[in-house]
């Protein structure tokens, strides 16, 4: 079956504001009968929430952290894109779209896109309208910067915690609308569960964290903005309680997922020291303006001190594969590189992976001082985590996972192939095809929270002739029941093993097999391997604690329990698309060279999967990509 | 109201507190360039004690004037130090390091209460005569007329080594207290940014060393004979 | 028995309790095989898998991103919130620092506006409420002028941003020998005051803000640096005098919290 994006007719600049006017309205005086759940409250949901509240709809908004405050985009380090043109470098609407679709390495609907470019400059205007301290120049207008191999300075930063700062401009517009009682608002609450009436999604099943209670909530509509799926890896730049059960969840109800084997990964993450290690830590790419990536020639100069080994002996391997450039290049091909030299065993620190990043050239160009005050804050990280100082011998860098572009599947509308769900921010697939840009995540999710859904949910709501059913309803009473049997069944396996472990076993062969560079024999071997640590899991596993209480064990087993299975689709996902594209790269399918090689004929699809129960294959509905704007070209940064 | 509002919230209690400490801080220090003159000699001091009373109106308008300042100041400590107490819980830290807190800081209650208790003994010592009334009998005549002769006065009460000692530790303590409260009146009051502070906190620190050098003065040049009768 | 580099032992207390009605108590526990490399945090991960193996429930604390920013994490280690390390959170401090064979002792935030919800667990929803009261600007989305319409000096921004940097950890309120919570408090509100967007509405945000801020039950500053101290952010008390002075303003000008009921309003 053949997925329709809805994606309007007519030339695609005019698309949105066609789209908008043909849209149905809610009245005013109507909204307030509309009941709305977002889920999580990261600058996708933080800002639908308060949006929407503002519009008038009753909103309830769900977060499984103490406060809306710590959602994880408020790591986001670097910046947010928006087609300003403030410098007056050529940049418009157009080039950002075509730099996300060229970037994206056209596995993007062109219509979401563009629709993200044009909305990109009212992003700026809003955040600046809150209170965001963007960075200023003397003058008092903004400051940009280039970012992440970006030919134009389009990108708007607030030192090194943009995220953080566009997270409380959404967590200040959210708590605003608490505080006037327009959202209800839900913390230490975690969705385990979506009720779907009559095929059309109309409520969530919530335990309470703290109380262990599991409550019934309906709506009108349903809104997921639940994040990425990375820490399926276990390691990741992500934060810990990051997880896909929202989604997963959801997909098991009948939404699609879409594209899950296309993930990113960040090249400068400080590397793993051990087995004990519990999450990566993400280093600004802007490291990589004035750092030099290099590992010795010869295996045996491994185990010396980087000072001991000669110039001659240094491979700075980016600046000899991809002299034009250099140490720039995008994020999956240095990713890659690295991993390539470090399998021929020439990484360097515990385990041998890891690449050096040096800044001693910078240093004696442009004096420590310089240094120093472009990068002080990351030098005095990497110190306090490595206990190294990166001034006086090379920084250690080893790529880690960071961003999933892969999410449920969604129409023009953000809206899912269940009608009333809608998934915005990362937990959807829309906007950033097989790899996404440096800057842009942030742009993805304030676009769809502030700017696109809370149109496009007015257009659904219009439609809807029925109110949200009773929570008596048996499809409620069903869902809660299930909910149930399954803590119950968490609880009671009582055997040796804590979440933790198998999440650990998890994450390690997906690394392995689903990791940076992927084969059809590593995948299938994980395919294999899977669903034999699931069935370990259900056997084996062992949660302590109470029920009713705050459980950290019980939250983590129900959230691994769902990657055991998420991790399978990703796999087939990822064994199916047989071609090397963006984030997804298939060692079988690449150049002479080892570029990627993409197979637009057979593979310009999305791949949307449809769950039909655990251990059983998956049906593929694809969404084929028409490009009509944009020439599908071969990447090239050589 | 907003004065109510003012009154009842911490920010404004504390904002009293700032400024009837700026206050009590300025009475001290023309107290201590008063208490110095002690140094100019016997006529210099009972001039300048007969000027102080020249008028009823004036010192009994001063009098009560800084009292209520006073009491002011310690009717906010009073109900700050409940809140704060409130505030902290029942469970307390089993280890509490007090990072970054000047220990001044952290005892503001106690030396202002031992201040309180110093301050009173004082008044009934040199104000009201009370500890020892013979005070009341030390007179001089100048230009014709018969006048209280505090430079006696002052001599007699500190030629008692305990008093002297006692006057001279809660000088000490003084100091001590405004060696926090000093920088912390600027504070509260809203007068600190990032250009002031260590201006603000280094005047607070000199200040508190004068006045304790200042005070400490009299009744040290007292016990150690360097000012006498 | 020789200690190498990579294992350390240590003598962990640290406080559970199974809820907020029982109480707690310090326990003892004996941990080797902690490598320097480990997090602080990591190290508690090991704590809890070995406790996993007895049988024993592990020690609830929150955490989330592991790097500093998210502002879940929130332990008093040795008496000090986010351990001896300065400018970092408990979540960025590394085993190194302390010493092979230490006793480490591992508290929640104390305070009574952050009653405590399990071992080291705390609920600091008193500081979301303080921001629902005034911690925002009143605008909507959308229909915003264009973002360089309002020029704002490089100093005023920066100032601003020093301010914004808060991750509302609450360690300034488990240092405070008050439990004073003006740090966070004066952050935000200096944030917003400081610059021209949020200007419109300052005497209201400081005097709701403080409003709420007493009426959750924190105590008042006494100025002591405790919170600046422990700050990761490293946020000066200086915001805390900007906040009592626009709060001075704010009472002298009579300005009131509540807006006056408008007639026929909307």
């Amino acid at each position: 079956m053949s997925l329709d994006s809805k994606s309007p007719a007519g030339p695609i600049a005019q698309k949105w504001d066609k789209h908008r006017f043909d849209m149905k309205l809610v009245n005013p005086a109507n909204k307030r009968k509309y009941s709305v759940i977002v889920v999580g409250s990261g600058l996708a949901g933080g800002a639908a929430a308060a949006s929407l509240a503002e519009l008038g709809y009753n909103v309830s908004c769900f977060c499984f952290q103490d406060s809306p405050r710590r959602a994880h985009s408020i790591a986001a380090q670097g910046g947010i894109n928006a087609a300003k043109n403030y410098q007056n470098d050529g940049d418009s609407v157009y080039r950002l779209f075509y730099d996300t679709i060229k970037g994206g390495d056209f596995r993007a609907r062109e219509a979401n896109v563009y629709r993200l470019a044009q909305v990109s400059a009212e992003i700026i205007d809003q955040c600046v309208a809150q209170g965001v301290p963007f960075a200023r120049e003397y003058g008092g207008t903004l400051s940009n910067r280039s970012f992440g191999g970006a030919q134009v300075s389009r990108t708007f930063y607030a030192r090194g915690q943009t995220g953080q700062q566009l997270l409380l401009g959404a967590y200040s517009a959210l708590s605003r609308q608490i505080g006037l009682g327009k959202v209800k608002m839900y913390n230490r609450s975690e969705m385990l569960d979506l009720v779907v009436i009559d095929g059309q999604a109309k409520g969530i099943i919530v335990r309470d964290l703290v109380t262990g209670k599991i409550t019934r909530h309906s709506a009108d509509a349903v809104v997921l903005g639940t994040g990425g799926y990375s820490n399926v890896y276990y390691l990741s730049t992500n934060a810990q309680m990051c997880n896909v059960t929202a989604a997963w969840r959801a997909a098991r109800k009948g939404a699609y997922f879409a594209n899950p084997c296309f993930t990113q990964i960040h090249p400068t993450c400080i590397p793993v020291h051990g087995d004990h290690q519990s999450k990566l830590t993400l280093m600004s790419e802007s490291l990589r303006n004035d750092g030099r990536v290099w590992v010795p020639k010869k295996k045996e100069d491994c185990g010396k001190k980087p000072s001991e080994i000669a110039e001659a002996d240094r491979d700075y391997y980016l600046e000899r594969k991809y002299p034009s450039f250099g140490n720039l290049a995008p994020r999956d091909i240095s990713s890659r590189s690295a991993k390539e030299v470090c399998d021929e065993g020439r990484g360097v620190g515990p385990g041998g992976r890891g690449v050096y990043l040096d800044f001693a050239d910078s240093i004696k160009r442009l004096g420590l001082k310089a240094i120093q005050d472009r990068y002080g804050n990351l030098f005095q990280m990497y110190e306090k985590i490595t206990g190294e100082n990166a001034y006086e011998q090379p920084m250690r860098i080893y790529p880690a996972l960071h961003y999933t572009m892969g999410g449920l599947w969604v129409d023009y509308n953000l809206m899912s192939n269940l009608p009333g769900l809608f998934v915005i921010g990362e937990a959807n697939f829309s906007d950033h095809g097989a790899n996404r840009l440096g800057a842009s995540a942030l742009m993805q999710g304030l676009a769809d929270g502030y700017f696109v859904l809370p149109y496009t949910i007015g257009n659904y709501l219009a439609q809807q002739k029925e109110k949200a059913p009773s929570t008596d309803h048996p499809e409620f009473v069903k869902a809660e029941q299930e909910v149930h049997d399954r803590l119950n069944k968490l609880m009671s396996i009582k055997g040796k093993r804590s979440p933790n472990s198998f999440h650990h076993e998890l994450g390690h062969l997906m690394w392995e097999n689903v990791g940076m560079a992927r084969n059809e024999k590593g995948l299938k071997e994980a395919l294999a391997k899977i669903p034999q640590i699931r069935e370990e899991f259900w056997k084996n596993l062992n949660v302590l604690g109470d029920k009713e209480d705050l459980n950290n064990a019980l939250e983590r087993a129900g959230r691994v329990a769902d990657f055991l299975e998420f991790a399978e689709l990703l796999t087939l996902d990822a064994l199916e698309r047989k071609e090397s594209c963006g984030g997804h790269f298939r060692e079988e399918y690449q150049m002479p060279d080892g570029e990627a090689k993409r197979d637009d004929e057979n593979f310009a699809y999305v791949a949307a999967w449809e769950f039909k129960g655990v251990g059983q294959a998956p049906v593929l509905h694809k969404e084929p990509l028409n490009y009509e704007e944009v020439h599908m070209s071969t990447r090239s940064y050589k | 109201m907003p004065l109510i509002k003012f009154l009842r919230s911490t920010v404004g209690l504390k904002i009293i507190m700032g400024l009837t400490g700026a206050a009590l801080f300025a009475f001290t220090v023309i107290h201590m360039v008063g208490n110095l003159q002690i140094f100019l000699g016997q006529e210099a001091l009972n001039n300048y004690a007969q000027m102080l009373h020249a008028s009823d109106e004036v010192i009994w308008g001063f009098r009560l004037g800084l009292g209520a300042v006073a009491a002011l100041h310690i009717l906010c400590a009073v109900v700050l130090t409940i809140r704060n107490r409130a505030a902290r819980g029942k469970e307390s830290y089993a280890e509490y390091a007090a990072p970054g807190a000047s220990l001044a800081s952290r005892t503001m209650a106690v030396s202002g209460v031992i201040v309180a208790a110093f301050i009173i003994f004082h008044l009934l010592h040199f104000t009201t005569q009370t500890i020892d009334p013979s005070f009341k009998e030390l007179t001089e005549i100048h230009k014709g007329a018969e006048r209280h002769d505090v430079y006696a006065m002052v001599i007699k009460g500190f030629s008692v080594t305990w008093v002297s000692v006692f006057y001279i530790i809660s000088v000490a303590l003084v100091s001590f207290h405004l060696s926090h409260g000093i920088a912390s009146c600027f504070r509260s009051m809203g007068l600190t940014n990032p250009a002031y502070r260590e201006v603000q906190e280094w005047f607070g620190l000199a200040f508190a060393i004068i006045i304790f050098v200042g005070m400490a003065a009299v009744p040290a040049a007292v016990l150690l004979g360097l000012v006498k009768l | 028995m020789s200690t190498t580099s990579n294992s350390m032992t240590f003598n962990i207390r640290i406080w559970r309790q199974k809820n907020a009605q029982t109480p707690g108590k310090l326990v003892e526990y004996k941990l080797d095989g902690i490598s320097p490399d480990m997090s602080f945090l990591e190290m508690l991960d090991q704590l809890n898998e070995r406790l996993y193996a007895k049988g024993e429930e592990p020690v609830a604390f929150d955490h989330d991103c592991r790097e500093g920013i998210c502002g879940m994490c929130s332990l008093n280690v040795n008496g000090i919130p986010h351990g001896p390390d300065s400018q970092v959170t408990i979540c960025q401090t590394h085993m190194r620092i302390f010493k092979d064979g230490q006793t480490i002792t591992i508290e929640p935030w104390r305070s009574t506006a952050f009653p405590v919800i399990k071992d080291c667990v705390v609920n600091r929803s008193a500081f979301d409420r303080i921001i629902q009261a005034g911690g925002f600007v009143s605008v909507n989305t959308g229909g915003t002028p264009d973002a360089n319409a309002l020029p704002i000096s490089k100093e005023i921004a920066d100032l601003a941003m020093d301010a914004a940097a808060c991750i509302g950890c609450g360690a300034c309120v488990a240092a405070c020998k008050n439990s004073s919570a003006l740090l966070f408090v004066s952050a935000k509100a200096s944030q917003l005051n400081l610059l021209p967007q949020g200007k419109a509405e300052k005497d209201r945000r400081v005097l709701k803000m403080v409003e709420t801020m007493d009426a959750e039950g924190f105590g008042a500053c006494t100025n002591t640096n405790s919170c600046e101290a422990v700050c990761p952010k490293g946020i000066p008390v200086t915001f805390i005098a900007q906040l009592n002075r626009d709060y001075a303003w704010a009472m002298l000008k009579g300005a009131a919290a509540e807006p006056k009921a408008t007639v026929g309003g909307a």
